[in-house]
């Protein structure tokens, strides 16, 4: 490794005072870096795991309403099976159990383009029924006011807690929402809400047909 | 799910790294008042992160699957390794052209906009045509932005402004009009 | 290290306080700043992994300054610096997930700070250790004064809160702009603008009272 930057310079001395010295203390430099840094990780990792896997479970629970223990499942050549923990995350559904161990319904993340980045979310699905159940978005930068109301707008998540998915979801403006599979938009937050449904729909057509009633 | 022509457009126009991720900022501001020298960075920038993002996809593909927590650290290194390197080529290769960015190709190594696009391009999982694309549209960002700040710049120096506004406050009151305007280009891609 | 009077001490921890404050008046660190102080919460979060890093780098790079090959310097203050970041983001992550949520790769970014960088060079490196980190505290100490103000002017105008209690009641209209990012440069640019009103005003009022004894 160079000296890569001189900020504010114009120490140059011109001889060169050992190349091994300066290889020397990179290295160590280096070297005491990486280990306090195996340290922290070591010691934080089991922490930052253990968050990771409360905060999808309570998401999970959440979409699936009265679930109480979740399990991760994955495809394998157009069959469910149980996802090992190889399985990539974005490979992934979670089947959500009631106490008695009976399937409630799925929890599917799903992901695409908002009005101004990338959203995701995840939501319900009782197969049973061919029903969206619950919907909670994870992650968006959608126009704090306006947009982010998918996420803070109580009747527009509403939306999803009882919703058809025959033959699809669409968007009805200005709430004249009357039928089974239909989504009010958010007045003034039209993109925001069609994007939300546009992910529904798309990870719909990857998952649905492979979960029937199990 | 990550078409290019998305990241393209996101990077380069609705999501502009430096007017909405403030990545950038010290030559926004600082190296923003000549427009030839402006342009010339952005395109020093380009290419710097183009070479960053190739390496940044070959460490992740490669080194970083058993190691994840030197990321950062081998990012930092790699970056200003490539910096470096880059530079003594232009050296070598183009004298000529080393002479008109070689007093910003060292600057490039503390710039966050390099370090920021290897960072969201992990977290984003690009891959490497994604990647490079993620680098052409915020590099090409990042110099629109740099040299439509110039052109401002070098009007203003022309106008009858108050002195206790002129410098640090007056280039912010503009970066923050032009970031207003930049808004507008939100939901180029999704309006369906 | 010559010996030092109390006063010398003090005058290094407060230089960075508001004389050199390395925001309002070096306009240094200002991609975090601006990026992460759309919440008073965040800005705190933000200051606080600033003042781990800075602190903990000035500390081993005073210590070690007459060991550092000069040539290499900048690469050893760069792995330094990474791997303090590296350890505050693994301790963020472990302590609190969702603020490690908002701040996401901002907490990386800390490493390009210029604020840090430049303190070890210009300070650090030439300085002993008790005064290197009392000058690395007062720098942060402003920087946290600097994101802190920023951050609760942006979220009370912006969202009507602070730390996220409400303010200003149901019926206050919120300047979304201000959490915006067009927000962020008009705020710090009107922040500037009057220390430049203040500053003209004073050596207005000081040419005035010199001119009526001369």
């Amino acid at each position: 490794m160079s000296t890569p930057v001189s900020i504010g310079d114009g120490v140059e001395t011109p001889r060169e005072p050992g190349g091994a010295r300066m290889i020397a203390t990179l290295a160590l430099a280096g070297l005491i870096s990486g280990v306090a840094i195996v340290g922290v990780y070591e010691l934080t990792l089991p922490t930052i795991l253990a968050n990771r896997a409360r905060a999808l479970k309570a998401a999970v629970l959440q979409v699936v309403p009265g679930s109480q223990t979740m399990k991760p499942f994955t495809l394998d050549g157009g069959a469910l099976v149980e996802a090992t923990d190889d399985t990539p995350v974005e490979e992934r559904i979670y089947a959500a159990y009631d106490e008695g161990g009976n399937l409630l319904g799925y929890a599917i993340p799903g992901e695409g383009n908002g009005f101004q980045d990338v959203i995701e979310l995840i939501y319900g699905y009782d197969p049973k029924e061919r029903k969206i159940v619950g919907l909670q978005v994870l992650e968006s930068r959608e126009t704090p006011g306006l947009g982010d109301k998918i996420r803070k707008d109580a009747a527009f998540v509403a939306n999803f807690d009882d919703l058809s998915v025959d033959p699809e979801v669409v968007v009805v403006k200005n709430s004249h929402k009357t039928k089974g599979n239909e989504v009010d938009a958010i007045t003034g937050a039209t993109i925001s809400s069609k994007a939300v449904v546009k992910i529904l729909n798309v990870t719909n057509d990857r998952w649905l047909s492979h979960l029937g009633e199990k | 799910m990550n078409n290019l022509a998305w990241i393209f457009i996101s990077s380069l126009l609705v999501n502009n790294f430096t007017l909405a991720y403030f990545l950038g900022l010290c030559p926004f501001f600082g190296v923003s008042g000549r427009l030839v020298t402006a342009f010339r960075l952005g395109l020093a920038n380009i290419f710097v992160m183009v070479i960053t993002s190739l390496c940044a996809w070959a460490l992740n593909t490669f080194v970083l699957v058993h190691a994840p927590y030197l990321r950062l650290i081998s990012f930092i290194v790699v970056i200003a390794s490539t910096v470096q390197f880059v530079e003594m080529v232009i050296k070598k290769l183009y004298p000529a052209l080393f002479r008109a960015l070689g007093i910003f190709l060292p600057l490039i190594t503390t710039n966050c906009a390099i370090l920021g696009l290897a960072l969201f391009q992990t977290s984003r999982g690009y891959g490497l045509v994604e990647g490079l694309v993620f680098a052409l549209g915020g590099g090409g960002g990042l110099t629109l932005a740099l040299v439509l700040m110039a052109g401002l710049r070098e009007d203003a120096e022309l106008s009858d402004i108050p002195s206790m506004i002129r410098g640090t406050a007056m280039n912010l009151m503009i970066a923050g009009i032009l970031s207003m305007a930049f808004m507008g280009f939100a939901g180029l891609f999704s309006s369906s | 290290m010559a010996e030092r009077d109390g006063g010398d001490i003090y005058r290094e921890f407060a230089k960075g306080l508001w004389k050199e404050n390395p925001v309002f008046v070096q306009v240094l660190g200002m991609c975090p700043m601006l990026a992460v102080t759309n919440s008073a919460i965040n800005a705190v979060a933000m200051a606080a992994a600033t003042m781990f890093v800075l602190v903990g780098s000035s500390f081993l790079v005073s210590l070690l300054r007459k060991v550092i090959p000069k040539q290499v310097r900048i690469s050893t203050y760069i792995i330094i610096i990474a791997t303090f970041v590296t350890l505050a983001d693994f301790t963020l992550q472990a302590l609190s997930p969702s603020v490690h949520k908002e701040l996401g790769a901002f907490i990386a970014l800390i490493v390009v700070n210029c604020l840090i960088l430049g303190r070890q060079e210009a300070f650090a490196s030439r300085n002993g250790v008790l005064l290197s980190v009392l000058d690395a505290l007062g720098m942060s100490f402003g920087f946290a004064i600097a994101l802190l103000c920023l951050g609760s002017l942006r979220e009370i105008l912006g969202s009507g809160s602070i730390f996220g209690f409400s303010l200003c009641g149901p019926h206050f209209e919120p300047w979304v702009v201000m959490i915006l990012p067009p927000g962020g440069f008009f705020m710090l640019g009107a922040i500037l603008l009057f220390f430049g009103w203040w500053k003209e005003m004073k050596a207005k009022r000081r040419d005035s009272v010199t001119g009526r004894v001369a």
